[in-house]
């Protein structure tokens, strides 16, 4: 009886050393554990063994059987996993260093600029506006508290056209139709092209971008005002800012101010972007004058409101380091093709 | 203008103070200071000296051989200068000291040992007279340190001029001093004036005959024999950016920076009455810098004896100019009309330290101050000098007084923060207002300096107040209007929408262009300059008309990025002038304008990227289909006269797009294909966003049809499609081109109909009764099945 079973298992051991692939370990185990296998017809050769040697039969099948099926699956496994192996091997290489050709559009970076600033002010519950290039003399300079003959009307030299309209010299210039639009309270952005009648150079452009921003209410502050700006100022430079005001003239704010950012570069030590004060000039604002709010139907006794520009412009160059503002309306899509995100 | 710190101690005690802190203050409470120089820090070691000796230089003509007594001992200098003189009391920089040059050495000059050297003002920086050396004048001993002499050390701050527009009492010394007291908490002296009567003799004629002459106050002094100034009086001048010239037009030139009024002084010998008025025609005067000047009907000018002498608040005339031997003037301190005396300083270019004085709006209150002070100068310097006029003074047009009330709370609600009620009577005292505190009410009476424009509402004191205060001290708070919600604009949104899609799905480049057309650069591609509004004041009159489309602006970009690459686009949303709106203004329209360039692609492929674009952009925005149509007439002579398409949607026009004209293609680019788009967003904008219709799919199978058709030349598929859309099928769910080919004069189409029901399986039969009626429409346009 022994010798059956040590028969089927040399036999099965050398078998099996010679398996290569999981087909050949299928045709294995059928030949050995299936139906009709040789384990099965030690099992069937159970009746003629005498009753006193059955029970030692059995457990001799039976640990042949587990023994077979234990090579089997050890040998699977380890077929398996050269088989993976080859078809690893087998795959091509990639170069994931091979450069790609993009091909993506750009935004031009006033757009960026202007969408991330304009998110801040969705936040802070500012209606965003729209305005137009073309105004008359009323929008942008008699509803601002700029009478004829004033000389902030020499201030920002004037393009004026034979309509008898002018291209805006402000953003400031939508301030009034903004007013009688929403009333108040009110808090509203507007940024916006103007243009002023002066020569270009790399520092000096006659068509360019500002933002404008008023918020009016019952007891609007000079302090509301700086917390205002500081904050603001904060998100739109990503880091806390520290702010100063000076006085400033504009006829259409009262007290007017210009407003300083500590440099942002040396942290006010003084340094070459900031001319070595520690400081840059960075945006007029100012609390409306109540002449202009009256001129905008507005109740000057009830409501107060402070009103700033930002020179988006001047922001995107900041952010860029663009030193030429020429570059932004130049349409030379070697400088512009990069500001590719938005 | 240029601020001396010397001049400012005339008027107030800064002793102990860090003047420079005290200039940043400035900066903080009143207007920019950009820069701060440090005069006469430079010199060191600079003695007074006295020539005991002098020795011609035996092989030089310039050079002489000096002994000079500085106090402790006699020295040898070798000398260049031209005006030595035995006895002279000369700056002479020891060994060792300093001259802006630099330090000073013991030096072998020509052959002769030289221990020091005698110095000319320009080598002091106390002026830019270099052409012989300084003579000491006033009574000093030799050794006497020239710092001790002449106020040489200095600070001097300019201040922004801009920043000064609106404020006219800042443009002269004592109006900036007032402005330090206030700060420093600090008193401020009078300015010293001379108080005499003058009941000696007539007053000089004075007569005004223009409303733009507000005030004109003269005097006339006589027996004058000094023609130059004092040395500190020169070096404050100097400090301060004017020159020396003699010594009455320095006194004027000097009260104007300490006053901020500009005088005049006219040679007493040449005028002796005065005239205000304008001339009744056009005609030339020569001013004293030596120009002519033309003059007309608004320029207001000073006559003498009806010859003008002078152009009002500008410039005197060459005439009358003081020479250095005269000895008697008549002084003019008078005040102008500051617009009509900026228009003429404009139209004539000319702008002078007075005319940009007058600008501003001066006080007429301080003409006669200003003459009084003239005189105590005057003086000073020449004490036998005489005032024989009485003081004339013709004032005609006076400032209304200004009294401003407002209480405590007013100033609490606009500055948010407590600033006590001693502290606003405090500040406003200071600079000059007058305060009266009663009932919780202040009333505020405005001094004449700051009633001509600057300060006319209360809005203007919180400003007098809070800047004072300063505003680093502000407590600053958030304010306090609750928080409402914010109305979406869809201009906005779609705005961004389009622009999204257009660089990120379509990956075109935004540009950003000029609002006026660019005549060179579209004459270079064959574009002409569509009438359109101009502007009337650009430098450049081909740039002056305003662009009517964005498209050729674009096409220019186009051609300068030739080398960018073989296949770009570029577009921008900007605003073009439309003709004008039935009030004459601009019809100004939000417009997209897109360009595609491609060297590499069929003008055919460029030109259905394109539509596909716009439909995308159509459909995606608005939820609904752009209708595109070929136009009947082209608007621009740019465009091509067959492959021009109208945009609508809605019904409503919305664009074009186009093909150039191939005489414009060909001068951008022989060999690239070019697609034109522009869309006016202003319309496009306000048109309703459809909503999505949502229908169920049906649970029963579709049955596509295909139709492969043979069609005449020239059909549309717009005249295809008639064939069933006007068969009303309910259950005809989707009509596509499957495939477009044109062989041989052939030219067919495959369009795939879908069928289904919602209800029911469609039998065989229902649809070809429904295919029986397509084809029986598509016969009459004589389109017919392949065979």
């Amino acid at each position: 009886m022994e010798d059956k079973t040590s028969v089927i298992r040399e036999e099965f051991k050398k078998r099996i050393e010679s398996v290569k692939s999981s087909e050949e370990i299928e045709q294995l185990r059928v030949e050995y554990l299936g139906k009709k296998g040789h384990v099965q017809g030690l099992m069937g050769q159970l009746k003629a063994v005498p009753n006193e040697e059955k029970k030692a039969f059995g457990q001799a099948v039976n640990q042949l059987k587990q023994e077979i099926e234990k090579l089997l699956h050890e040998t699977h496994e380890k077929i398996e996993k050269e088989e993976e192996q080859k078809l690893i091997d087998s795959a091509e290489d990639y170069d994931v260093t091979l450069p790609m050709d993009l091909d993506k559009g750009s935004y031009h970076p006033i757009t960026v600029i202007q969408r991330e600033v304009e998110e801040i002010f969705r936040t802070m519950g500012f209606t965003i506006e729209d305005f137009s290039e073309i105004v008359d003399d009323y929008n942008c300079f008699e509803a601002l508290n700029i009478p004829k003959h004033h000389p902030a009307r020499d201030m920002q030299d004037t393009y004026y056209l034979s309509s008898g309209q002018l291209l805006k010299t402000h953003t400031s210039a939508a301030q009034n139709s903004i007013m009688k639009k929403y009333g108040a309270p009110l808090r509203a952005i507007f940024p916006g092209r103007c243009f002023r009648n002066e020569s270009t150079d790399a520092c000096h452009e006659n068509t360019f971008f500002q933002m404008e921003g008023i918020m009016i209410d019952e007891d609007i502050s000079i302090s509301n005002l700086i917390y205002f700006m500081k904050t603001m100022l904060s998100e739109v430079f990503g880091q806390d800012v520290n702010v100063r005001l000076r006085p400033g003239f504009f006829p259409f704010v009262e007290p007017g101010f210009e407003l300083d950012i500590q440099c942002l570069i040396c942290g006010g030590d003084g340094c070459p972007s900031c001319k070595n004060s520690g400081w840059l000039e960075l945006c007029p604002c100012g609390m409306i004058h109540p002449n202009v709010l009256k001129y905008g139907g507005i109740d000057a006794e009830k409501y107060t409101g402070f009103a700033f520009g930002l020179g988006l412009t001047r922001l995107a160059m900041m952010k860029y380091g663009i030193k030429d503002i020429r570059v932004l309306n130049s349409g030379n899509l070697k400088s512009l093709s990069q500001f590719i995100g938005k | 203008m240029f601020v001396s710190m010397n001049w400012i101690q005339d008027f107030i005690d800064l002793s102990g103070l860090n003047i420079e802190d005290l200039i940043h203050r400035f900066t903080l409470s009143t207007a920019e200071v950009e820069d701060i120089y440090y005069k006469g820090e430079d010199i060191k070691n600079v003695v007074a000296g006295q020539i005991v000796s002098i020795e011609k230089h035996p092989d030089s003509k310039k050079l002489h051989l000096l002994k000079v007594d500085v106090g402790d001992k006699v020295l040898d200098i070798v000398c260049g200068a031209p005006n030595v003189q035995l006895g002279m009391m000369v700056p002479v920089a020891l060994e060792g000291g300093r001259v802006a040059g630099g330090e000073i050495k013991k030096a072998v000059v020509a052959g002769y040992e030289s221990y020091g050297m005698c110095c000319s003002e320009s080598e002091l920086g106390i002026s830019d007279d270099h052409s012989g050396l300084m003579t000491i004048e006033e009574d000093v001993k030799p050794g006497t340190d020239i710092c001790d002499i002449y106020p040489v050390r200095d600070i001097i701050f300019e201040v922004d001029n801009k920043s000064l527009t609106n404020r006219p009492d800042l443009w002269g010394h004592y109006g900036i001093a007032r402005e330090f007291a206030a700060i420093t908490k600090r008193p401020l002296k009078e300015v010293p004036v001379d108080d005499a009567e003058y009941n000696e003799g007539e007053e000089v004629p004075v007569e005004i005959r223009s409303e733009h002459a507000y005030r004109y106050s003269a005097l006339r002094i006589a027996n004058i024999s000094k023609t130059v100034s004092p040395a500190a009086m020169r070096i404050r001048l100097y400090y301060c950016g004017m020159r020396g010239i003699n010594l009455l037009a320095d006194l004027t030139n000097y009260i104007m920076l300490e006053l901020g009024q500009p005088m005049h002084a006219f040679d007493g010998k040449k005028v002796d009455s005065i005239a205000v008025g304008t001339p009744a025609e056009k005609g030339k005067f020569v001013t004293l810098d030596g120009n002519e000047r033309e003059i007309d009907e608004n320029t207001l000018l000073i006559y003498n004896n009806d010859e003008p002498v002078a152009i009002a608040g500008i410039m005197g005339g060459l005439d009358s100019e003081i020479v250095g031997n005269t000895d008697s003037v008549v002084l003019e301190s008078a005040n102008f009309d500051g617009i009509c005396v900026r228009k003429t300083s404009s139209r004539l270019g000319l702008r002078t330290d007075a005319s940009m004085r007058y600008e501003k709006i001066l006080d007429p209150e301080i003409t006669v101050t200003a003459i009084r002070r003239f005189v105590k100068l005057l003086k000073e310097v020449d004490p036998d000098c005489k005032v024989v006029s009485k003081l004339a003074d013709k004032y005609p047009k006076k400032y209304p007084h200004i009294t401003l009330t407002f209480d405590k709370k007013y100033v609490d609600r606009y500055t948010g923060i407590d600033i006590s009620n001693e502290m606003i009577i405090e500040t406003l005292t200071d600079l000059g207002f007058g305060v009266n505190f009663r009932d919780s009410e202040f009333t505020v009476d405005v001094p004449t300096w700051r009633a001509t424009k600057d300060v006319t509402i209360k809005a203007d004191i919180i400003e007098e107040i809070t800047r004072i205060y300063g505003y680093d001290n502000f407590k600053i708070t958030t304010t306090k209007s609750p928080l409402r919600p914010v109305r979406a604009e869809a201009v906005k949104s779609e705005d961004a929408l389009i622009k999204d899609l257009l660089v990120n799905k379509f990956n075109l480049h935004e540009v950003h262009s000029y609002i006026w057309c660019d005549g060179k650069k579209y004459k270079k591609l064959g574009i002409e300059v569509e009438e359109n509004c101009r502007i009337l004041n650009i430098p450049t009159p081909e740039n002056g008309t305003i662009r009517n489309s964005m498209i050729p602006t674009l096409l220019t970009m186009v051609y300068e990025n030739k080398s960018f690459g073989p296949s770009f686009g570029i577009f921008e949303a900007g605003r073009v002038v439309d003709g004008y709106l039935s009030n004459g203004y601009c019809n100004e329209r939000r417009r997209l304008g897109v360009v595609l360039f491609d060297k590499t692609a069929a003008e055919k492929d460029l030109y259905f990227k394109m539509l596909n674009m716009l439909k995308f952009i159509i459909k995606d925005i608005k939820h609904d289909d752009g209708v595109f149509a070929k136009a009947a007439n082209i608007t621009h002579s740019y465009q091509h006269p067959k492959n021009t398409a109208e945009i609508s949607l809605d019904g409503v026009k919305i664009g074009e797009m186009f093909t150039l004209h191939p005489m414009n293609n060909q001068k951008i680019d022989k060999n690239a294909a070019i697609v034109c788009a522009e869309i006016d967003l202003d319309s496009f904008f306000a048109l309703p966003v459809k909503d999505v219709q949502y229908v169920d799919p049906s649970k029963f199978p579709a049955i596509d049809y295909d139709l492969s058709l043979v069609l005449p030349e020239g059909t549309k598929y717009s005249e295809i499609k008639e064939a069933w859309e006007k068969l009303n099928i309910p259950e005809l769910t989707e009509a596509k081109v499957i495939d477009i080919f044109s062989a041989e004069g052939v030219h067919s189409i495959t369009v795939r109909l879908s069928f289904s029901s919602p209800d029911r399986t469609l039998a065989m039969e229902e649809i070809q009764k429904h295919i029986d009626a397509v084809l029986s429409n598509l016969a009459e346009k004589d389109i017919v099945l392949k065979q």
